[in-house]
């Protein structure tokens, strides 16, 4: 344990703090209809963590039907359901609750020294009603499925289906207003719940990109909610606003639709971000570098995201000079991006690095996050984005930014905060392998699909030429190593609620004011609201406080 | 508001505050000042929400302007300047609810709550004749939908008045898209109302039982916030859909 | 586990023969394409290699083992200016040079062939002047820009030609237009991109092409005996289009003769140049096109015609230098001027009379 900076109580005399917010109450009622955030960030985790495997289970067979040219596991339209449902599983149901609603959840009061939400009635309802979006989805699947694409272009989806099309649609709306909901319950607590002496800039990171979420959250998702409307009422009804035989225009679909998915992958990527710039500053042992260049380019991302939809439409025959405004402004978001990753990349330097799972994840992070954001300059570079778009190179790149980016942020976050939610450590070993494993089948299962773009394979294709077969075959190869590689964590996160060694209140010697506190937490979180003295990741101040303790003891 | 504080039950005894006051805030100021400002955002994003409908509407008003103006004919302006007047009356009603509110005039808060909830009633009433109207003239889209009194505005009495120049039946069938969007932006706008219809019904309920004239006003307040923004969505609606020739 | 390593073996034997990192270049703009691609693909590999060169060497040389105290940095104006600077400038370097190549791509040369393809569930439909029909290929000689005018009958499609580098979605209800010049006899692929339903990955085709010699061979032997123009011609006399537009000093249409790229004054006051988009536009929605001092007459072919039956249409018209001819055709076909509600319902007419146009007017 030399060479690690844990510090775990002995584990002779170590127990779990008698009261916390898990032993407080108990039976299934207590927490179905509990107000605690962090209660509730564990219902959030485990249903999106059921959400996210059933998406994988699609993914999987998506991969095994790509292993031969031919359309030969199943049909091409159930491929065409598989895929949609591994779509709008992964987007709504894992990718934008994921962080958000249960580290963001579990964390953000913590962080801030509150004793909760803003709202925390309005917390339990976005629980509500994202299990009322999952279970729509289930429905959808089990009767038959749907296969728009996560897309949902119209005019398909409106008039030349007839799959469940309202179903999903009308489980998208409610999933949507989960997540309105919890971004709303963010910015509140952000604004109003802060202790004293948390000013705007001593926030942790962590809390700057979940305002930067929030805010799109709030501002993109009602646009969503009321494209979905029109499509269903278009389907309904007959007659709608997107309908080109009765004087509409499909391409208005577009706008509305992509006003908000657009911003919503920055509502997926932005609380990894900050999930990262807490890991990395807690396992160098130095403040983030320019914490106010990392802060600021959290809200930058968030305000140019809004204005770079139509780069969704540029071979859809918009109008050049429209094209130049937005391509420009998909440039300029992506430097933000850059100036995180040299920041993180900076903090690093003179620190004291160790190297524990959640470090091994971030810095898996970071790689991956770097292609799938510069291969993203590819596509905003509107010459370039003709031929590369709608192709394997676009699936692959949202999959470095979501999959390599945000599922390696969230499992660095698991761990990393898992002593504080559960109170014990997850087993070290397994866990860096399993990271390891991971960062190789994601790199076998992806990297290939860029190339895969680049030779034209277009996306959403049952079938292809099979000149395209090895790279396929090497995808799918890389997707069951993947597979092992996010199996390993469920199976060694459980058995650690059990056996994991006893975690104690900071074994990371972190510095947030969640870690200053019980593990795991009293449901009030706090005896007495904090007082906040000293800035964001003053590890001065931490060892200040240790040393006070110490004379504490010594004296006692 | 201080003078009404009392010791409440609370799971750790030893704070003293209102028992309208939810333990995890600090004081009642961060609380009346947390809940107002999640309200406002929550208009924010139903501002959003209908901002994609208004978007819509201006685009295809500019593209087929005719059958937007002649669609909008088949309005009734008697009838839509009445709902806006008695949809401004209930948002006064309901600001005065709130000043009674904050004022402790239990009765006079009851009064001003079952006004508006009248007015609210009143309002979807004059809406429903309105949808009967284009019901029964075959304008609601997607069901049997006409384009007579538009390619033949001569055999429509109710247009007389406009002297309408007969539309092209391309330009005619437009006013289909005019009517959806009509039944779309003043269903969803309807829509609002019968929820805050709802939750006015709930408040009577509550008032009356004195429950915010203890000087915990949060809940109406907000509520009255909602109840103006839906009105402030009619006072756009009322032009772009019925006035729509007047302003060409 | 001998046959395992068989099937090894000719796997890699068939990855060594087939590896490919990018497309053939078949067309002008795609080393235009590609020069952009690779120094993108450049600017990446660096910025990639210096993120990782700092991680490792900062790993390396500030582990807690060598470097057991941190020290606190607030952080630095200087870099943060350089890393802001760099990148933006160099993204600003892709978005200029990108936009170059999307004007050209999507901006097609005066004097290039034009060639309608249709898309709809599942097939593409290549229509060529001279009247040979395509389904599911193209067929175009090497070395003269080709412009491809696209529609949807149903819903998006994208037609997409990797060896070329070009791609624009077939929309339903507007034309779009690419353009390309090929370079490299040979056959590519055709693919459908956008996702379109049950047989999306079956909505493929070949790319043939051809030196001119061929190409002229090739569409001597498709021809269908009648050019597009001419089907476009029957059908314009079939749906009394000439009762209107017959370029008579009393005539209660426009006449049609050149009119294809000229300034229009519409009544609205607003002027429109006559292009195919405009053409096709003002025979659906008439009402929103008429032209300055004719009177809103002319009844809509929404529904009646199908896009193939507007591209002939379109193609005639483009082509209509004198009115003679459709003076001809009109006292030929004995149809006289005597109102719209004729000529509607000429449009009903069966199909039958009008073998030319088979199936493109609808009953």
């Amino acid at each position: 344990m030399s060479s690690t900076i844990v510090s775990l109580p002995d584990q002779s005399t170590a127990r779990i703090p008698k009261t916390n917010f898990i032993t407080k109450e108990n039976g299934l009622l207590s927490w179905l209809l509990t107000s605690d955030h962090k209660r509730i960030a564990i219902l959030y985790l485990i249903s999106i963590t059921f959400f996210f495997f059933i998406g994988g289970a699609m993914a999987g067979l998506i991969r095994l039907e790509l292993l031969t040219p031919q359309s030969d596991l199943m049909a091409t339209d159930t491929y065409n359901k598989v895929f949609t449902m591994h779509g709008v599983i992964m987007i709504f149901l894992f990718l934008v609750p994921s962080v958000p609603a249960t580290l963001g959840n579990f964390l953000i009061p913590l962080m801030l020294g509150a004793k909760d939400l803003a709202l925390p009635k309005v917390n339990l309802l976005s629980w509500y009603l994202y299990v009322v979006g999952g279970i729509m989805v289930l429905y959808t699947m089990v009767s038959g499925g749907v296969d728009t694409g996560w897309t949902f272009t119209t005019p398909l989806s409106t008039h030349y289906l007839n799959t469940n099309v309202i179903s999903t649609g009308l489980a998208i709306f409610v999933a949507g207003f989960s997540s309105i909901f919890t971004g709303l319950n963010f910015i509140v607590t952000i604004h109003k719940m802060r202790a004293p002496g948390m000013t705007w800039f001593r926030m942790p990171l962590f809390v700057w990109a979940h305002y930067a979420a929030s805010i799109l959250m709030v501002l993109g998702t009602p646009v969503l909610a009321i494209a979905i409307v029109l499509v269903l009422l278009e389907r309904t009804v007959g007659i709608g606003v997107f309908d080109p035989t009765k004087g509409g225009d499909p391409l208005l679909f577009q706008h509305l639709f992509w006003f908000y998915s657009h911003p919503a992958v920055y509502i997926m990527i932005l609380p990894g971000m900050g999930v990262i710039s807490e890991v990395i500053s807690t396992f160098s042992r130095k403040r983030v570098f320019g914490y106010t260049a990392v802060a600021f380019s959290s809200v930058a991302i968030a305000v140019f995201g809004f204005f770079v939809w139509e780069h969704h439409m540029f071979i859809m025959g918009v109008s050049n000079y429209s094209m130049l405004v937005f391509s420009l402004l998909t440039m300029l978001v992506a430097v933000p991006s850059a100036i995180k990753i040299f920041n993180w990349t900076f903090t690093l330097y003179k620190g004291s690095i160790t190297f524990e799972t959640p470090m091994l994840y971030a810095f898996g992070f970071m790689g991956l996050f770097t292609i799938g954001g510069l291969t993203g300059v590819f596509l905003a570079s509107s010459g370039t984005d003709i031929h590369l778009t709608e192709t394997y190179f676009i699936v692959a790149h949202f999959h470095f930014v979501m999959v390599g980016g945000m599922l390696m942020a969230f499992l660095s976050g698991i761990h990393f905060w898992w002593p504080k939610i559960t109170g014990r450590m997850y087993p070290e070993k397994i866990s860096q392998l399993a990271a390891l494993i991971t960062f190789i089948g994601f790199n076998f299962t992806f990297f290939p699909q860029f190339i895969l773009g680049t030779l034209g394979m277009p996306r959403r294709y049952a079938a292809y030429p099979p000149e395209f077969q090895i790279l396929n075959v090497f995808s799918t190869a890389g997707a069951t190593i993947l597979g092992v590689g996010y199996l390993l964590p469920i199976l060694y996160l459980t058995w650690s609620l059990k056996y994991g060694e006893i975690a104690g209140n900071n074994p990371w010697q972190a510095t947030g004011l969640e870690w200053q506190i019980q593990s795991p937490p009293l449901t009030e979180n706090f005896i007495e609201i904090p007082i906040m003295d000293h800035d964001a990741y003053d590890y001065e101040w931490l060892e200040r406080q240790n040393q006070k303790e110490k004379e504490v003891t010594s004296v006692g | 508001m201080s003078d009404s504080t009392a010791i409440a039950q609370t799971p750790h005894g030893t704070h003293e505050h209102p028992p309208y006051q939810r333990h995890h805030f600090e004081s009642m100021d961060q609380q009346v000042d947390a809940t107002g400002f999640a309200m406002w955002l929550f208009l924010l994003t139903e501002i959003m929400f209908f901002g994609g409908l208004f978007t819509a509407y201006l685009i295809y008003r500019n593209w087929y302007f005719p059958a937007f103006v002649a669609g909008s004919h088949q309005l009734n302006i008697f009838w839509g300047s009445l709902n806006t007047l008695v949809l401004i009356s209930s948002s006064f009603t309901m600001a005065m609810g709130v000043w009674c509110a904050e004022m402790r005039k239990q009765g006079a808060l009851v009064l001003c709550l079952v006004l508006t909830f009248i007015l609210g009633i009143g309002f979807l009433g004059i809406k429903t004749i309105e949808y009967k109207e284009k019901f029964e003239k075959h304008h609601v889209p997607g069901l049997h939908f006409s384009v007579k009194s538009f390619v033949d505005p001569a055999s429509d009495p109710d247009i007389a008045q406009y002297h309408d120049k007969p539309l092209r039946l391309d330009m005619a069938r437009h006013t289909e898209l005019y009517f959806f969007l009509y039944f779309a932006m003043t269903g969803m706008h309807a829509l609002h109302m019968i929820i805050g219809i709802g939750i006015l019904g709930f408040m009577i309920f509550r008032a009356r039982a004195g429950a915010y004239t203890t000087g915990h006003i949060t809940f109406v307040e907000n509520f009255g916030l909602y109840w103006h923004f839906v009105d402030i969505i009619w006072i756009f609606l009322f032009p772009l859909l019925y006035l729509i020739s007047r302003h060409g | 586990m001998n046959h395992i390593s068989q099937v090894l073996w000719q796997f890699l034997i068939k990855w060594l023969t087939n590896f490919q990192l990018y497309p053939p270049e078949a067309s002008k703009i795609a080393p235009q394409m590609d020069a952009l691609y690779f120094f993108m693909v450049l600017v990446s590999l660096i910025g990639l290699t210096i993120v990782i060169l700092l991680v490792v060497s900062f790993s390396i040389l500030y582990s807690k083992k060598r470097h057991p105290v941190a020290v606190q940095i607030e952080g630095s104006t200087l870099l943060e200016a350089t890393w802001t600077i760099i990148p933006l400038g160099l993204f600003l370097i892709m978005f200029v040079w990108g936009a170059l190549i999307y004007f050209r791509v999507y901006t097609p040369p005066a004097n290039a062939m034009n060639i309608y393809v249709v898309g709809k569930q599942w097939m593409w439909k290549a229509e060529h002047p001279g009247g040979q029909h395509e389904i599911n290929a193209l067929h175009i000689p090497v070395g003269r820009p080709v412009q491809l005018t696209l529609i949807s009958q149903d819903v998006f499609h994208s037609f997409s030609i990797p060896a070329f580098r070009v791609k624009r979605e077939a929309i339903p209800g507007r034309y779009t237009t690419v353009w390309f010049e090929a370079t490299t006899p040979g056959t590519y692929h055709l693919f459908c991109t956008q996702y379109c339903g049950t047989n999306h990955s079956a909505m493929i085709g070949d790319i043939v092409v051809m030196t001119p010699e061929d190409f002229k061979r090739w569409l001597a032997e498709s021809t269908s005996g009648m050019s597009l123009a001419q089907n476009g011609e029957r059908l314009f006399a079939s749906l009394s289009c000439n009762a209107c537009h017959n370029g008579r000093a009393d005539s209660r249409g426009p006449s049609l003769a050149n009119v294809y790229g000229s300034k229009l004054t519409l009544t609205s006051g607003q002027t429109a140049t006559a292009d195919e988009a405009y053409l096709r536009e003002s025979i659906l929605n008439p009402s929103d096109h008429v032209t300055q001092g004719f009177a809103p007459i002319m009844p809509t072919y929404q529904g009646q015609i199908s896009e193939d039956g507007v591209i002939a249409l379109v193609e005639y018209i483009k082509n209509l230098d004198s009115n003679y001819r459709v003076d001809q055709t009109l006292n030929t076909t004995g149809l006289l001027p005597e109102g719209e509600g004729r000529a509607a319902s000429a449009g009903t007419k069966p199909a039958g009379q009008t073998p030319a146009a088979k199936g493109t007017v609808k009953q």
